[in-house]
C-alpha cells in the first residue's frame, strides 16, 4: 500500500530538480500566506462578493491584468533560465529535457497566457468606457471568459510541479507531440490548458464584437468610433474565425493521444503536416490578433500626446481591416521549407509581403500625427515612440523572411527568433505597456510614478536591443532555435553572452515596473479630474476611477474625439449644455456561476490529463449543471436608483 | 543641437551599424553570408536585395521619426508650426500607400523568380547525383543509391556536382540544413522532399538539424565534406573495400532513439529508403518518390521496375488499411 502511494507520488509530482523543489516551496508558502491574510482580515466574503462573482468589466479587466503580469513573470523567468543556459552552453545548467520544457512553456505562456489576457485586460478596461456604454453586451459571459482563461492557465502552470511540463515546442507539432514520442501528461496539460482558456477567448471575441456593434452611445456612428475600438473589432473578427480552428485542431490531437485516433500520426494514414497547416491557420492570425489592438492603443496615445487629431483616420481603419482579412492567407509561410510546389510558395510569399503594406501605411500616419503636433514625453508616449523604430525594423526583417528562397536560410534560425521577438515585444508588449500606463489612472484613480517608470523604460529598451540584435547575427551563423547546447568552435558563444546580458536588463526593467506599481499605490499622483492626460475620447469625460455604472448619463456623440471637441467648445464658449436628466440605471447582477463552472472545466481538463475519465465525467456533469442552473435564472439584473447615482457622483466630485 | 544636425548624426550611426554588420558579415563564422555553392549564392543575393529594398523604407522612416519627435517636442518657445486640426491629405496618403506597394512588387518579382529557379538543378551542365537523407532520432543517415554505400552523421560529396537530395524521416520531423551550400528542407515521415545543393569547391561545411525533434536534437549535427571528383571516387572505393555492409538489423539499431557517432557502410539493404518512405506513406507521395528515383548505376536497372511494382501494391494495401482503421 505504502509502496503504491510512493510510486504514484513519484510520477505524479515532478521530482529530481532543485529548481522545482524551490518552486514547490514558494508555491506552498504563497498559498499559505494568501489563506492566512484572507482569514485574518476576514476578507473571504469580500473576495467572493467583489471579485470572484463580479460581472463588472472594469474589475474583470483588473483581474486579467494581474493574471497577465504574473504570467509575464513566469514566462520571463523561463526566458532568463534559457538565456543562462545558452550563455554557458557546456555547464549543463539545464539538461536537454528541462530546457525543452522551458522553451515550450515560455512560448505558450507568453502568447496564450500573457499576451492574450493582457489584451483582454485592455479590452475590458477601455472599450465600454470609450463607447459610452455601461458594460459589455454579455457581462455574465465576460466573467465566464475570464474564469475559463484563469483556470485554463492554472491547469497549464500546474504541469510545472505535477505530472511534468509539455516539452514539444509551443505549438506541439506532431509526431513529436504524439504518445509515442511524448508519453505522460505534459502534452495533455498543454492541450487542456489551451482548450479551456481558448473557449474563453472565443467568447470574448463574440462579446466585444456585439458590444462594439450594438452598444455605442447614441450618435457614435462607426465612422466616429475611436481607433482603439476599431482595432478591437478587427482583432475580435480574427478571433471568431481563428479560435475555432485551434479548438478543433487540439481536439483532434487529443483524440490521437487519448483514443488512439490517426489524424496526425506518422502511421495508420495520419498526416502530421495537416496539423502544421491547421495550427498555423490559427497561429498566424493569432499574432495579428494580439498586435492589432496595440496599433489601436498607439493611435489613441499618439493623438493625445501630440495634442492633434489622428492623421488619416480612414486609412487607419482600412489598414486594420485589410490586415484582418489578409492575415488568414499567409499561414503557410511558417513552413516554406516543407517542399511544396513553387506556386504555393509564391502565393504565400506574396500574401505575406502584402501584410506589410497596410502596416507601413499605419506607421506613416502615426508619424504625421506627430508632425505639426506638440509632443509631450509622458510614459505612454515614450513607449509609443520606442515602438516605432523597433517595430519598423521587426517588420522589415519580417518582409525579408517572406522572401521564400531566402527564408530557406532563415527558417528556424535565430534570425527568425530575433524577428518574432522584435515584433512581439516591440509591437505587442510595448503597445500593451503603453496602454496600461495610459489607462491606469482611469481604472485606479492615480498615475504610475514617472521616475521609476523611466528607469523601467530604459532598461527594457536598451535591454531589448542588446538581447535581440545579436540573435540576428547568430542566425546568419547557423544557430538553430531550440538548441540547448553548442560547441565553442562555432563562434556563437560571445554573442550569446551579450544576448543574455540584454535579457537580464529587461528583467531589471520589469522589476522597476513592479516597484513602480507598489510605490505608486501609496505615492502616485492622484487623478482628481478624470482627465489626467488631456484626452480626446469619452472615457476621459467621467471621473477616475470610473463608477461601476460608468456613465451617469449616456453621452450624446457628435464628433470623432467627442470629448476633445466638447472641451474646445467649452473653451470657446460655444458649448451648449445638454439638459441631463438622471434615470435609474439598468445593471447586471453578480453571479458565482462563471467561477464555479470554470472550476468544473478544470476538473474535466485535469481528469483527461491523467486519463481519469471518472473525474472528467464529474467535471462535465458540473458544467452542465451550471448551464442548467443559469438557464432558469431569471433574476439577473436590477436598477440603480437615481438617488444612489446622485450620491455616487457627488462623492466623486461631480454634480449631476 | 538643431534638427538637421541631429538627423545627420542619426544617419551616421545607422551607416556605422550597417557597415559593421556587413564587414563582420564577411567573417567565416557567418555561414549564411559565405555561400559556397550556387544555391546559397542565389539565396545570398536575395538576402542582399531584400535588405536594400527594406532599408530604402526603414532608414528614412527611422530618421524621419527622430526628426519629427525632436522638432515637434512640447517645449516652451518651440517655433515649429502647430496645426491640431490638420489630419488628412489625400496626396500624402496616396504616396504612402504607393511606396510600400512598389517595394513589395519589386521584392515579389525577385522572390517568385527564385522560388522557381531553386526547384531546378542549379548546374545544368552536370547531371545531378542522388543522395537520400533520413532523419532519425537523433542522427542523420545518408544513403547513396548510385554508389550503394551509406553513412551516418557525415556526408561526403563530390565538389562541382549538383546533388539531388531526397529527404525523409523515420522519426519526428526534422529539417536538413547546410547553410554554406544553401537553405534547408523538411525531413518528414511518409514522404520524400527534394533539395538541390552543390559545393563549388572542396571544403568542409557545417550541417544542422533545424527542426526540433526531442531530447537529442541539439547533438544532431554533421559535417559535409566536398572532395574533388576523383578523390570522391577513391573514397567510395575505399568505403567499399574497408567498411561493413549495413543490414536491416543495423538499421533497426540506428532507428532507436539515441545519439551516435559517425558510421560508414559499404552497402545498404536494397530499396531501404523507399521502404522507409512507404512504411508511413500515402499513395500519392510514394508515386512521387518512385517516379523520380533514378535507376541504380549499371547492372541493377531491372530492379527498379520490380521495386516500383512492389511499392505500388503496398501503397494499395496501406490505403485499404486506412479505410478499415477509420471505420473501426
Amino acid at each position: 500500500m505504502w509502496e503504491n502511494i510512493k510510486d504514484f507520488a513519484s510520477t505524479f509530482f515532478v521530482t529530481g530538480d532543485p529548481l522545482i523543489y524551490g518552486a514547490d516551496v514558494s508555491i506552498v508558502l504563497t498559498i499559505i500566506a494568501i489563506l492566512f491574510v484572507l482569514t485574518k482580515y476576514k476578507k473571504w466574503g469580500w473576495l467572493w462578493r467583489e471579485w470572484l462573482t463580479t460581472v463588472d468589466h472594469k474589475r474583470i479587466g483588473i483581474m486579467y491584468l494581474i493574471a497577465s503580469l504574473l504570467m509575464l513573470f513566469r514566462g520571463g523567468v523561463d526566458a532568463l533560465l534559457m538565456r543562462v543556459q545558452l550563455a554557458f552552453p557546456n555547464v549543463e545548467f539545464l539538461h536537454s529535457d528541462h530546457y525543452n520544457a522551458i522553451f515550450t512553456t515560455h512560448g505558450t505562456i507568453m502568447i496564450l497566457f500573457m499576451a492574450m489576457p493582457m489584451m483582454f485586460a485592455l479590452f475590458n478596461m477601455v472599450v465600454p468606457l470609450q463607447l459610452g456604454a455601461r458594460d459589455v453586451a454579455y457581462p455574465f459571459l465576460n466573467a465566464l471568459s475570464f474564469w475559463l482563461f484563469m483556470l485554463g492557465a492554472m491547469l497549464f502552470n500546474l504541469s510545472f510541479v505535477i505530472g511534468g511540463s509539455p516539452d514539444a515546442g509551443w505549438l506541439s507539432y506532431p509526431p513529436l507531440s504524439q504518445n509515442e514520442f511524448s508519453p505522460g501528461p505534459g502534452q495533455n496539460f498543454y492541450i487542456w490548458g489551451i482548450q479551456i482558456s481558448g473557449i474563453g477567448s472565443l467568447a470574448t471575441g463574440i462579446n466585444f464584437i456585439v458590444t462594439i456593434l450594438k452598444m455605442r452611445a447614441p450618435g457614435m456612428k462607426l465612422s466616429k468610433m475611436p481607433l482603439f475600438s476599431w482595432s478591437v473589432l478587427s482583432s475580435c473578427i480574427m478571433i471568431i474565425f481563428a479560435f475555432p480552428i485551434l479548438t478543433v485542431t487540439l481536439a483532434l490531437l487529443f483524440l490521437d493521444r487519448f483514443a488512439g485516433a490517426h489524424f496526425f500520426t506518422m502511421d495508420g494514414g495520419g498526416n502530421p503536416m495537416m496539423y502544421l497547416n491547421l495550427i498555423w491557420m490559427w497561429g498566424h492570425p493569432e499574432v495579428y490578433i494580439v498586435v492589432v489592438p496595440a496599433f489601436g492603443i498607439f493611435s489613441e496615445i499618439v493623438a493625445t500626446f501630440s495634442r492633434k487629431k489622428i492623421f488619416g483616420y480612414k486609412s487607419m481603419v482600412w489598414a486594420m481591416m485589410i490586415i484582418a482579412v489578409v492575415s488568414f492567407f499567409t499561414w503557410a509561410h511558417h513552413f516554406f521549407t516543407m517542399g511544396t510546389s513553387a506556386s504555393v510558395i509564391a502565393f504565400f510569399a506574396i500574401s505575406t509581403m502584402i501584410v506589410g503594406i497596410p502596416t507601413g501605411v499605419k506607421v506613416f500616419n502615426w508619424l504625421f500625427t506627430m508632425y505639426r503636433g506638440r509632443i509631450s514625453f509622458k510614459q505612454p508616449m515614450l513607449w509609443t515612440i520606442a515602438f516605432i523604430p523597433c517595430f519598423v525594423i521587426g517588420g522589415a526583417t519580417g518582409v525579408m523572411l517572406a522572401v521564400a528562397p531566402a527564408d530557406y536560410q532563415y527558417h528556424n534560425s535565430y534570425f527568425l527568433v530575433a524577428h518574432f521577438h522584435q515584433v512581439l515585444i516591440g509591437g505587442v508588449v510595448f503597445g500593451y505597456l503603453a496602454g496600461i500606463y495610459y489607462w491606469w489612472p482611469k481604472l485606479f484613480g492615480f498615475k504610475l510614478d514617472e521616475k521609476l517608470g523611466k528607469w523601467g523604460f530604459w532598461f527594457w529598451n536598451i535591454g531589448f536591443y542588446v538581447c535581440f540584435m545579436p540573435q540576428y547575427a547568430l542566425g546568419f551563423m547557423g544557430m538553430t532555435r531550440r538548441y540547448y547546447t553548442y560547441g565553442w568552435d562555432r563562434g556563437w558563444a560571445d554573442l550569446n553572452l551579450v544576448s543574455t546580458v540584454g535579457a537580464f536588463m529587461m528583467g531589471i526593467g520589469f522589476i522597476f515596473q513592479v516597484w513602480q506599481i507598489a510605490y505608486s499605490i501609496k505615492h502616485g499622483e492622484r487623478d482628481t479630474t478624470g482627465d489626467p492626460w488631456n484626452g480626446r475620447t469619452l472615457e476621459w469625460s467621467i471621473p477616475s476611477p470610473a463608477p461601476f455604472y460608468n456613465f451617469a448619463v449616456v453621452p450624446q456623440v457628435k464628433e470623432l474625439d467627442d470629448w476633445w471637441e466638447t472641451k474646445e467648445a467649452k473653451a470657446n464658449g460655444t458649448y451648449k449644455e445638454q439638459p441631463a436628466k438622471l434615470e435609474p440605471i439598468h445593471m447586471p447582477k453578480n453571479s458565482g456561476i462563471p467561477f464555479i463552472m470554470s472550476n468544473f472545466w478544470f476538473l474535466v481538463g485535469f481528469g483527461f490529463t491523467f486519463g481519469w475519465v471518472w473525474m472528467a465525467v464529474i467535471g462535465f456533469i458540473g458544467v452542465f449543471a451550471c448551464m442548467w442552473a443559469r438557464s432558469f435564472q431569471y433574476d439577473t439584473d436590477y436598477y440603480v436608483p437615481v438617488e444612489e447615482v446622485r450620491r455616487t457622483e457627488a462623492s466623486l466630485g461631480r454634480v449631476v | 543641437m538643431s534638427g538637421g544636425k541631429m538627423l545627420r548624426h542619426i544617419q551616421f550611426w545607422i551607416l556605422a551599424v550597417l557597415g559593421t554588420v556587413l564587414l563582420t558579415g564577411c567573417g567565416s563564422e557567418y555561414l549564411v553570408l559565405n555561400p559556397k555553392g550556387p544555391v546559397a549564392e542565389t539565396q545570398y543575393n536575395l538576402i542582399i536585395i531584400s535588405t536594400i529594398l527594406v532599408a530604402i523604407i526603414i532608414v528614412p522612416v527611422i530618421a524621419l521619426t527622430a526628426f519629427i519627435v525632436y522638432r515637434y517636442r512640447d517645449t516652451p518657445g518651440n517655433k515649429a508650426s502647430y496645426k491640431p486640426e490638420w489630419a488628412h491629405s489625400t496626396t500624402l496618403e496616396v504616396i504612402w500607400w504607393i511606396i510600400p506597394i512598389v517595394i513589395v512588387a519589386l521584392l515579389g518579382y525577385f522572390t517568385v523568380r527564385d522560388v522557381y529557379v531553386l526547384k531546378e538543378n542549379p548546374n545544368k551542365e552536370v547531371a545531378p547525383m542522388t543522395i537520400q537523407v533520413t532523419a532519425l532520432d537523433w542522427k542523420w543517415m545518408f544513403t547513396y543509391p548510385e554508389q550503394n554505400i551509406a553513412t551516418v552523421n557525415h556526408l561526403e560529396i563530390p565538389a562541382g556536382v549538383p546533388i539531388r537530395f531526397q529527404v525523409s524521416a523515420d522519426a519526428p520531423m526534422n529539417s536538413f540544413w547546410v547553410p554554406e551550400l544553401g537553405g534547408q528542407i523538411y525531413a518528414m515521415a511518409g514522404m520524400a522532399t527534394e533539395l538541390y545543393l552543390q559545393a563549388d569547391e572542396p571544403g568542409t561545411f557545417a550541417g544542422f538539424s533545424s527542426n526540433f525533434s526531442g531530447e537529442g536534437f541539439a547533438k544532431m549535427q554533421f559535417d559535409v565534406v566536398a572532395k574533388p571528383k576523383d578523390e570522391f571516387e577513391k573514397w567510395v572505393k575505399e568505403v567499399k573495400g574497408t567498411t561493413p555492409a549495413m543490414t536491416k538489423a543495423d538499421y533497426e539499431e540506428l532507428r532507436k532513439p539515441g545519439v551516435t557517432d559517425k558510421f560508414t557502410y559499404s552497402a545498404f539493404p536494397e530499396g531501404m529508403f523507399e521502404e522507409i518512405v512507404a512504411k508511413y506513406g500515402h499513395g500519392h507521395d510514394m508515386d512521387y518518390v518512385m517516379e523520380k528515383t533514378p535507376a541504380p548505376a549499371g547492372d541493377k536497372s531491372s530492379n527498379e521496375t520490380s521495386l516500383n511494382m512492389h511499392q505500388k501494391t503496398e501503397s494499395h494495401n496501406m490505403h485499404g488499411m486506412n479505410h478499415s482503421s477509420m471505420n473501426h
